[in-house]
């Protein structure tokens, strides 16, 4: 049975997915504006007989991840930017040695230390992957509670279902923000299909190894050939998206995440003026929904990308929609949050062409 | 006729890539030996560190799992929370377990992970090409430390298995060497004992072996071998360092 709905805490709801989608290994270390998240999970996790670990280290926590993986279990670790930049040499292992886990962001302002306000200058970093090596890690970003239960659910059964892991990509706004929830039925996880590469002890079958060094030249090409595909396989079949108000506009503005939710906001108070502006907004980061957004890119629509980051998701736009469609910028660093008036302002700079906000961005 | 001397199954069939005269051979076929005679190979998970033994998968015929550089006891740490119920060991050299890998290797400890730890001292990086590891011993020369280590410049040898001996939740560590027979049983028996002490559900042991790396040392295996039980046990003396596990003497 789905269950009552709920008002949470945004760092809560992802918990609580977390736990209804079979997770019962949790491995962090504390860092704001996340810490909501493994607090939940330290006490629910023992109500049903799982693992939370605070360990020494974002790196540790990430290795315990591989540990727990390697094992079966459904884990989760989170973090927040500075955190989430040192694990991710686990997190190339893990897409070396093709593990399932759920990695949370919730970022913060950087670089550097920053500061603990909302941002989203991670983009580059989880959807270009911040590890050595070519690999991809699929990349959820939710816009609402909602949403965050729905995405962690998801991002289990996609990281089982590739055995990769996936990234839920918040923010610190989205984190401590109360919404209504209604979650799904709960996963019993020892019901979840046997797993035939993980380590159990090697009683009845011949013992397994899982490892990512392949020292002979073509054995770890023909490996990274094998990943590639699963890729493609991936952009081919888990691309996700949400239009709004697009079929007659003149402007479409791109956004995700918390930015959406503002830039939503502003689409609602322009179309009260008449103005014809909708919204695109990715929900998958990687596989970033290229053709869709280009299939909008024409009539002369313009595109206004709106990023708590100073033009990192614009690549990807502009990689989507290439020279059939003007592309703007209104990219704010981590700290002050701009509100719908502030994009609206944009919105309409744009359509008029006079350059007051925002930048146009040229290949 | 009767059989005297085979491959334990817990080994497979390969030829190794270590050096003549290294230890790794002989700490791989004491932990082999040691889980054929306890029963233990078909619920054991091993994990292999980065370094000379890295490829310890290629050799060990059980369950393992390849850590990132320095990372085998939070790996390991993730194995152990999962299957509580199997035999899991972490086979480390003194540059993952004692430099990058250190805050992992004693918050392991620390938290009493129930895990035996194999961790094996010589004194250099082996896999890289001879580089200063924390336990070279000043004096010796790496390819890093010209002149030999100098403590005033390069720090001085750690003793990870004293300082792991003052977490509370280590439960046994003991120091041997990979020389002579006499030896190589005691560190069998002290190996054999870190594997009860997980059967019993105790807590975190290691067992540190001293080991020759003639290649690195620029020596031959013999005077290697001499060198390691008379200058290297010097720096880190051989014996029990901690054993809270009542255990008592192990045949």
């Amino acid at each position: 049975m789905p269950s009552e709905k709920m008002l949470m805490r945004g760092a809560h709801v992802v918990g609580e997915a977390a736990v209804r989608a079979g997770c019962r290994y949790y491995f962090g270390y504390p860092i704001t504006p996340q810490n909501e998240l493994p607090e939940y999970l330290s006490s629910r996790l023992l109500e049903v007989g799982g693992t939370f670990i605070q360990a020494e280290s974002e790196i540790a926590s990430i290795n315990m991840v591989i540990g727990a993986s390697v094992s079966g279990g459904r884990v989760m670790t989170s973090s927040s930017s500075p955190g989430i930049s040192l694990k991710q040499e686990g997190i190339s292992y893990l897409c070396g040695q093709e593990l399932p886990a759920v990695i949370v962001n919730m970022m913060r302002g950087g670089p550097g230390l920053g500061n603990i306000a909302p941002s989203q200058a991670d983009y580059f970093q989880a959807t270009r992957g911040g590890g050595h090596g070519d690999y991809r890690v699929l990349v959820l970003a939710p816009a609402s509670n909602q949403e965050l239960a729905e995405l962690t659910f998801d991002a289990f059964e996609l990281a089982d279902r590739y055995r990769n892991p996936v990234m839920i990509l918040g923010d610190g706004l989205m984190g401590q923000m109360m919404e209504p929830v209604v979650f799904r039925d709960p996963i019993d996880p020892r019901e979840l299909p046997p797993k035939d590469y993980i380590l159990d002890g090697c009683k009845g079958r011949e013992p397994r190894a899982v490892f990512s060094m392949l020292l002979d030249p073509p054995t770890l090409y023909k490996h990274n050939m094998k990943l590639q595909k699963k890729y493609e396989d991936i952009s081919a079949k888990e691309v996700r998206y949400e239009t709004y108000q697009v079929e007659d506009a003149e402007l479409i503005l791109v956004a995700y995440g918390t930015a959406s939710r503002i830039a939503k906001g502003a689409v609602n108070r322009l179309r009260r003026e008449g103005v014809k502006v909708g919204l695109f907004r990715p929900v998958t980061l990687w596989p970033y929904p290229k053709e869709a957004l280009r299939s909008l890119a024409r009539g002369g629509v313009k595109i206004g990308v709106f990023e708590l980051s100073v033009g990192q998701m614009v690549e990807d736009v502009m990689m989507s929609v290439g020279s059939r469609s003007e592309v703007y910028l209104q990219g704010v660093p981590g700290g002050p949050v701009p509100t719908p008036a502030d994009v609206a302002e944009f919105a309409v700079s744009v359509l008029k062409g006079d350059g007051r906000m925002g930048r146009k961005v040229q290949i | 006729m009767k059989k005297l001397f085979s491959r334990p199954e817990s080994l497979k069939p390969n030829l190794t890539h270590y050096c003549p005269g290294c230890g790794h051979s002989v700490a791989h076929r004491l932990v082999a030996e040691l889980l054929d005679e306890m029963g233990l190979r078909e619920k054991t998970i091993g994990v292999a560190p980065v370094g000379c033994a890295v490829l310890a998968y290629n050799y060990f015929n059980f369950d393992m799992v390849e850590a990132p550089h320095g990372r085998a006891l939070a790996v390991a740490t993730g194995i152990k929370r999962v299957h509580p119920d199997k035999f899991v060991l972490t086979y480390q050299g003194d540059g993952d377990l004692a430099a990058i890998g250190t805050a992992e290797t004693i918050h392991a400890a620390n938290r009493g992970e129930k895990i035996s730890t194999i961790f094996i001292n010589n004194a250099i990086y082996g896999m890289t090409g001879g580089q200063m590891a924390p336990t070279t011993t000043v004096g010796l020369v790496a390819t890093t430390t010209p002149g030999g280590r100098d403590p005033d410049r390069d720090g001085a040898p750690i003793d990870i298995s004293q300082m792991l001996a003052v977490c509370q939740r280590t439960v046994y560590i003991e120091r041997c060497v990979l020389t002579s027979v006499k030896h190589i049983q005691k560190a069998k028996r002290a190996i054999k004992k870190s594997f009860l002490v997980q059967l019993n559900n105790l807590g975190f042991s290691l067992v540190e072996l001293l080991s020759p790396c003639p290649t690195n040392w620029k020596m031959n295996p013999s005077d290697a071998w001499r060198w390691t039980e008379s200058i290297l046990t010097k720096t880190y003396p051989l014996g029990v360092i901690k054993d809270t596990s009542g255990l008592g003497d192990v045949k």
